[in-house]
């Protein structure tokens, strides 16, 4: 995705690609962007298809993974918004999955859009580190530049195929294109006669495709914008929707996989006699770090694994968390600077005298934790090899299976199934390479490999842990200076070294979520330092932002504070960005902002406000807290969102919500700390995140005063522990600079 | 042993202890019941015993031989949705939707006890069951509807 955005809008050109039974419609993308892609040779455009049309049925191909975020449904919802089919008439696929209807041009142009995540890595590849992760919960598919051109690139594929589908009726009928209509997947005549699509397959698969079809306007707009029932709800509320945990392929086994508990450690000696004894036990097999343990059942497998004694190596990074963080106590140095993107006025003479406010923030190793388990099955063949899983990374998959076993990679088929939720963390594949591994040694046989709760959330990849540094200013009972310094290992390059890429440059995630933030403080400067690799770290949602949302937001209301200002007026005295500006009017209104109350008013409920633009996204919030008898007690959120233009109200504010449920719940009570070199947070009893009780009221606008449609997934996490510390502050006079915050505090 | 599951006798050789989850998902393929945590923390392996809701993976399978199991597949189906699944899609609650066949069962084991139950009620019965892509606003207000349209019958 990431060459896309350097080709404007104009240069898409829809085709057609006979399949199997019918026809294909999509996009042609432009691999020299430099030429006329008119005149783009065969050799320089490939089909992307978004709408199979054979008899059997309509396919719209909804090539961005689904972890819960709803993207199948949105992208289905644009194509069929100028197909002029309905939502329940239409199957939405995710592409490759079903191979034998793509040919391989098809198909590897369809894996690249697949994989947004794909497209990052090779963003990066470029020096573009400022590209992040376009994956995780998107309200379309990305935060990025790329989301413009998918708006309009998926409503363009259905409208070119839309009046294709009627010229050829025109000709076959006789009768003029003007004088047909579309509706419902029917082309109707102007006797009113129905002639469905399905009917039209063999016809469409040598119709020439109509170009340059203008997008109807936004008034004549039957799904975007109004809500719809997401087209995977009724199989997600009757058990009936089946994940990647659920697959089963005929003659498969059961495995489990027993791990160097301290994340990618090696193994040195082995006794599995017990286990191997067990019922149902078929293979006890050496991998890479551990063992995989082979069953007939996956709870077989499980207590077999338990039963394995193992001498495991000690891991490459620190053992004590203490250590981590003397690592990153010790960044904050010349040497270790990684970026400067901002330094606005003098910020060294501003406070070279007079009061100098200091304090120091931490945001700690969070488990990504989506709700199922991660899990793969794998079968190898002596030429060929097939994967089932959900994932948002099938090319790399697909790459690196080709790699561990020899086979190439055109022999090698991923299907991508449907995600129990991923929060970032199907942006990893250690689960396929390790039923690779087991499916090798015995060859033929799927193996379904599911990892026990304890072995995914001790080898999670957990998101970075950070910590910050402010030094600041106020004057005239304004907020005068700010230097945030942030130091944290590099998400990027810890993640791209797991598929053997490289992370060249600066990484922009240090610093993401502060540096560009829409407010003029006279003198600011946000520098980023990149501590040592210590754990392996992945991207967790908004990645680098959550933790700098944090820190941002914290060191402004100190600043705030000292300033003896109001902290949503001071912002707003601030802003420098209108849409930032509007953003934040919106949250006061909903919440109908008198002040922060609290201690300062003899009362027990207080507020706090934080903004954080991430992802092109100002995402502002207010949150409500109580000091309860029980503890405290988050009982309002008020969010708004600037987004360009909301596709769906409901799945918007379901997703919304969503990521401030998320982002309070880890803040309030998760995080994962070292001891030994070995994760000690291994499952929900000791890594909750939020549960039903603690749920406050959460009112939710969508702000579409911006001229970019921008993804939604991640920017309501930043702003949401600042916010939350900010009503802490207000209740309790306590100012919390680490996270999680029931280590200060006790929540209801 | 025999268990009984959806009003349906089924045949399993199983050892005693095997948890009654995996009985459904590995031995007889009842996939809809999800697999989350395995310590009784999360809830989405939720079943009903009868018509009590209990957490499957906690359940040892000689432990529900005689019992009458329900399990999602047993509640409604797509064509003939149970009310908490009438529900659940007129509010819309899925995200990642895994979780949510243990909320369903929860919810109806809780409506069937308590077909009014109070906001504290309710935040009692299901706090027990996470949702980590935060459903919960939409939990709340699918199981209060769930409850008036059982009201209705």
């Amino acid at each position: 995705m990431g060459r896309l955005k350097t080709i404007a809008r104009r240069t898409f050109l829809i085709g057609s690609a006979a399949v199997v039974g019918g026809v294909a419609f999509g996009v042609y993308t432009v691999r020299k962007p430099h030429e006329n892609p008119l005149t783009a040779g065969a050799g320089e455009a490939v089909l992307t298809p978004y709408v199979k049309i054979t008899a059997d049925g309509i396919t719209l191909i909804t090539p961005r993974a689904d972890s819960g975020q709803g993207v199948y449904h949105v992208q289905a919802a644009l194509i069929a918004e100028e197909l002029d089919v309905d939502l329940d008439q239409i199957k939405a696929d995710p592409g490759p999955p079903s191979p034998a209807y793509w040919n391989t041009a098809l198909a590897a142009e369809a894996a690249e859009f697949l994989v947004p995540a794909a497209g990052m890595m090779q963003d990066i590849a470029e020096g573009a580190v400022n590209s992040v992760m376009k994956v995780m919960g998107l309200q379309i598919t990305g935060g990025s530049t790329s989301v413009p051109d998918q708006f309009e690139k998926l409503r363009l594929a259905g409208a070119s195929a839309r009046e294709t589908i009627k010229a050829v009726v025109a000709e076959r009928e006789g009768v003029a294109v003007a004088d047909l209509t579309t509706a419902s997947g029917n082309v109707i005549l102007p006797d009113g006669q129905k002639i469905p699509y399905t009917s039209l397959a063999a016809d469409l698969a040598g119709a020439e495709v109509v170009q340059d079809v203008p997008l109807r306007d936004p008034s004549q707009w039957r799904y975007i914008g109004k809500p719809m029932q997401r087209i995977d709800m009724l199989a997600k509320s009757t058990g009936t929707q089946g994940y990647g945990i659920d697959a089963s392929v005929e003659g498969m086994v059961h495995a489990t996989v027993l791990m160097n508990p301290a994340q990618r450690g090696g193994m040195s000696d082995y006794d599995a006699s017990e286990a191997l004894a067990m019922r149902g036990v078929k293979a006890v097999v050496p991998i890479t770090g551990g063992l995989g343990i082979v069953a007939d059942n996956t709870w077989r497998a499980f207590r077999a694994a338990q039963a394995i004694n193992v001498t495991w190596e000690d891991p490459t990074f620190p053992l004590e968390q203490a250590e981590h963080w003397a690592a990153l106590e010790a960044a904050f140095t010349p040497d270790a600077q990684d970026s400067q993107k901002r330094n606005d006025g003098d910020v060294d003479t501003a406070l070279s005298d007079g009061e100098v406010l200091t304090a120091e923030y931490r945001a700690p190793y969070l488990a990504h934790a989506p709700l199922e388990p991660v899990n793969a099955i794998v079968r190898v063949d002596d030429d060929r090899a097939e994967v089932w899983t959900g994932t948002q990374i099938p090319r790399f998959i697909q790459a690196n299976v080709s790699r561990i076993t020899g086979i190439p990679a055109d022999n090698v088929t991923v299907h991508v199934l449907m995600m129990g939720g991923s929060f970032g963390h199907r942006l990893e594949d250690e689960v396929v390479k390790q039923a690779t591994e087991i499916a090798m040694q015995m060859k033929g046989t799927p193996v379904k490999l599911t990892l026990s709760r304890e072995e995914d959330m001790i080898h999670d990849f957990p998101r970075q842990i950070a910590m910050a540094r402010m030094r600041g200013k106020v004057a005239n009972r304004q907020v005068e200076a700010l230097d945030l310094g942030i130091a944290m290992p590099s998400v990027m390059a810890s993640q791209l070294s797991r598929q053997n890429q490289p992370a060249p440059g600066p990484d922009s995630q240090i610093v993401a979520g502060a540096w560009e933030q829409p407010f003029a403080i006279p003198h600011q400067r946000v520098t980023g330092y990149r501590a040592q690799q210590l754990a392996p770290i992945s991207s967790w949602r908004s990645v680098g932002a959550s933790s700098n949302g944090f820190f941002y937001n914290a060191a402004l209301d100190e600043l705030i504070e000292a300033a003896g200002a109001d902290p949503l007026e001071e912002r707003l005295r601030l802003c420098s960005d209108p849409l930032a500006r509007q953003a934040l009017e919106a949250v006061a209104e909903m919440s109908g902002w008198s002040g922060i109350g609290g201690m300062a008013n003899g009362s027990k409920t207080g507020r706090g406000v934080a903004m954080t633009k991430s992802f092109g996204v100002h995402c502002a919030q207010v949150i409500e807290v109580t000091d309860a008898d029980a503890g405290l007690r988050i009982d309002n959120v008020w969010v708004a969102a600037e987004v360009g233009r909301v596709v769906d109200p409901v799945n918007f504010e379901n997703l919304v919500q969503g990521g401030v449920i998320y982002a309070l719940g880890h803040a309030m009570n998760s995080e994962i700390t070292y001891a030994g070199g070995v994760a000690e947070q291994s499952n929900f009893d000791l890594n909750p995140g939020m549960r039903l009780h603690q749920c406050p009221n959460i009112v939710v606008r969508g702000l579409e005063n911006g001229d970019r449609v921008l993804g939604i997934g991640e920017p309501p996490v930043p702003p949401a522990a600042p916010a939350l510390a900010g009503a802490i502050w207000a209740v309790t006079g306590t100012r919390l600079r680490e996270m999680p915050f029931n280590k200060s505090v006790d929540f209801v | 042993m025999q268990l009984r599951i959806n009003g349906t006798l089924h045949e399993v050789d199983v050892e005693d202890d095997m948890p009654l989850l995996w009985v459904l998902r590995d031995e007889l393929g009842l996939t809809g019941t999800k697999f989350g945590c395995g310590i009784a923390q999360c809830g989405a392996c939720t079943v009903h015993l009868d018509g009590v809701a209990v957490r499957s993976c906690q359940t040892r399978a000689i432990d529900a031989e005689g019992a009458d199991i329900r399990t999602i597949e047993g509640l409604g189906t797509p064509e003939a949705l149970h009310a908490v699944q009438a529900a659940w899609l007129t509010e819309q609650v899925a995200q990642c939707g895994y979780c949510q066949s243990g909320q369903i069962m929860q919810a109806a084991s809780l409506l069937a006890e308590n077909p009014q139950p109070s906001d504290q009620e309710i935040d009692d019965a299901m706090s027990g069951n996470l949702c980590r892509c935060g459903t919960y606003p939409r939990i709340r207000a699918a199981v209060k509807r769930a409850a008036s349209l059982m009201q209705e019958g």
